[in-house]
């Protein structure tokens, strides 16, 4: 079963994130993605993420389809016109590409060449609104296409923003343009995610709720401070700071976060942000109580 | 205001290396307004450009630089000094510059490095708030820039970046989002905000651009 199956079936999905490497070695890459195979309905690739030079998100989407893993690939707005956009879609495509992921992108300060010029001229709502028309044959000067591509199109949001009447609005547009399914920055508190489930009151969508297995107090402290959106409560942190072995407990903490999800019926999957150590997702997944995916 | 900052003198130097005789101009607008090429600027440069062994032939303040008309009729006055000269130090802007540099027929070189159009927030403070985009979207977005003043140009709302109501790439900033959404929901003009706006006309913005008035 597909993605889309899944979520619109009302399944429980899940999802895992995986940077494409920086480099043409796909060794650790393709590790990864076969270990979770089976255990995910879909493989998100990054597109540059962080603006970090790396492998492109269709070179890796390609990649996993090749594995026989189901892609989402994520789109940015930040390096490519509208041009660029349309032709990476129908690429996709024509790759056999379905799970499209709309995002505006990282500001090319915080990447590894800084000096690059951000391009922007489409954000999320833009790039889906984009492949929305290609999908009915046109590009977006209205010039017909021959073949159109088949996306199952997803956005992110923001569950802990200020003012969050703004982040739903931004939501409502994301969703007018063509978004079907969300996946959230990572959530750490279950309270925090019901605030915002009822302030979304009627919005009508799929959700996948972000987690990411921490590893160390360290890591959680330094995300209070720097990424925006990320709130990891301090019992969260005491937790991890009294365990012995820091990365297991924080999958454990993530288990736990995932099952209560589930157990509430708070979502309709989860997509699992490893950060680098993809190599945990297995074990994680284990961890949860979840039929499997395939 | 177009806002300009001094160059480096070590690199204004490179410039005229080899050439002796030195005209300077600047201008009366904008660039005195910066502290860039006004009267006392220009003198202090002359005496910097004296002390590395450069004559000065003579200086003027055009009224403003980038208007042809009046730079003509302002250099053709100094017509014995540019004469004797190798070179013009243009302490304007880059309109500036290149409006002398089609009036004389020796090298222009730039004393300035031309930032944006802002705003004099009080003296030596200047702001970004305009990119003159070509077609201006203010009239939607309670009459602050998105082009300008998000980080991203955005146009359908913030990024998921901003944090306690400042911009993710410069927390000195204010999201440009985060104020455009306050004065709409003040104003009670929310609704303009839920309307799906297409990327921008960028054929508005392609540049070298000219207007002529009644055309
Ligand atoms: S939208 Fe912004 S950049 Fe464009 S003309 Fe108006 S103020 Fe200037
Ligand atoms: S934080 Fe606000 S101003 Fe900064 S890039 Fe994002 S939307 Fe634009």
């Amino acid at each position: 079963m597909g993605l889309k199956q899944k979520l619109e079936s009302g399944g429980f999905a899940v999802t895992a994130e995986m940077a494409p490497p920086k480099g043409t070695d796909f060794k650790r890459f393709k590790e990864c993605a076969l270990a979770v195979k089976g255990m995910v309905d879909a493989v998100n690739v990054t597109d540059f993420q962080s603006a970090v030079v790396r492998a492109s998100s269709l070179g890796a989407a390609t990649i996993l389809l090749e594995e026989g893993l189901e892609p989402v690939m994520q789109i940015t707005g930040r390096d490519r016109n509208r041009i660029a956009i349309q032709g990476e879609l129908l690429s996709a495509g024509a790759l056999g590409i379905k799970n499209v992921l709309a995002l505006t992108g990282d500001h090319p300060s915080f990447g590894d060449n800084p000096q690059a010029k951000g391009v922007f001229e489409m954000d999320s709502v833009n790039i889906l609104q984009v492949a929305e028309i290609l999908m009915s044959g046109k590009d977006l000067a209205g010039n017909d296409l021959s073949g159109a591509p088949d996306f199952y199109l997803g956005a992110s949001v923001t569950p802990v923003y200020d003012p969050m009447e703004l982040q739903l609005m931004k939501m409502k547009k994301k969703i007018q343009a063509g978004a079907r399914f969300f996946q959230t920055q990572a959530v750490f508190d279950i309270e925090l995610f019901k605030k915002f489930k009822d302030a979304m009151g009627d919005i009508d969508t799929k959700i996948l709720v972000g987690i990411i297995p921490l590893k160390s107090p360290g890591m959680a402290n330094y995300m209070n401070k720097n990424v925006p959106g990320i709130f990891v409560p301090d019992e969260i942190i005491e937790r991890l700071r009294k365990s012995q072995d820091k990365v297991k407990e924080g999958l454990k903490i993530a288990a736990e976060f995932i099952n209560e999800l589930r157990r509430q019926e708070l979502c309709d999957g989860v997509h699992i942000m490893a950060i680098g150590a993809e190599e945990n997702v297995p074990t994680l997944l284990e961890m949860c109580d979840l039929e499997s995916a395939a | 205001m177009v806002i300009t900052q001094p160059k480096p003198f070590s690199e204004i130097l490179k410039f005229l290396d080899g050439k002796k005789n030195i005209f300077i101009t600047g201008c009366s607008l904008c660039a005195t307004s910066c502290m860039t090429g006004g009267e006392k600027e220009i003198l202090d440069m002359s005496q910097k450009l004296r002390e590395e062994g450069k004559k000065v032939t003579g200086y003027a303040v055009l009224d403003p630089s980038c208007n042809k008309l009046q730079a003509r009729a302002t250099l053709k006055k100094q017509k014995q000094a540019l004469d004797s000269s190798d070179a013009i130090l243009c302490m304007a802007c880059g309109d500036g510059v290149q409006t002398v540099a089609g009036l004389v027929n020796i090298p222009v070189y730039p004393a300035n490095d031309t930032m944006f159009i802002g705003e004099v927030e009080r003296i030596g403070h200047f702001s970004e708030a305009c990119r003159a985009c070509g077609r201006c979207e203010l009239g939607w977005t309670a009459g602050i820039c998105p082009i300008t003043r998000c980080a991203k140009s955005l146009l359908n709302g913030p990024c998921g970046g901003s944090r306690d109501g400042k911009c993710e790439v410069n927390p000195e900033n204010d999201c440009a989002w985060v104020l455009i959404y306050k004065r709409l929901k003040e104003s009670n003009e929310l609704g303009k905000f839920m309307e799906i706006k297409s990327p921008k006309d960028y054929s508005k913005a392609a540049n070298p651009r000219r207007v002529i008035v009644g055309k």
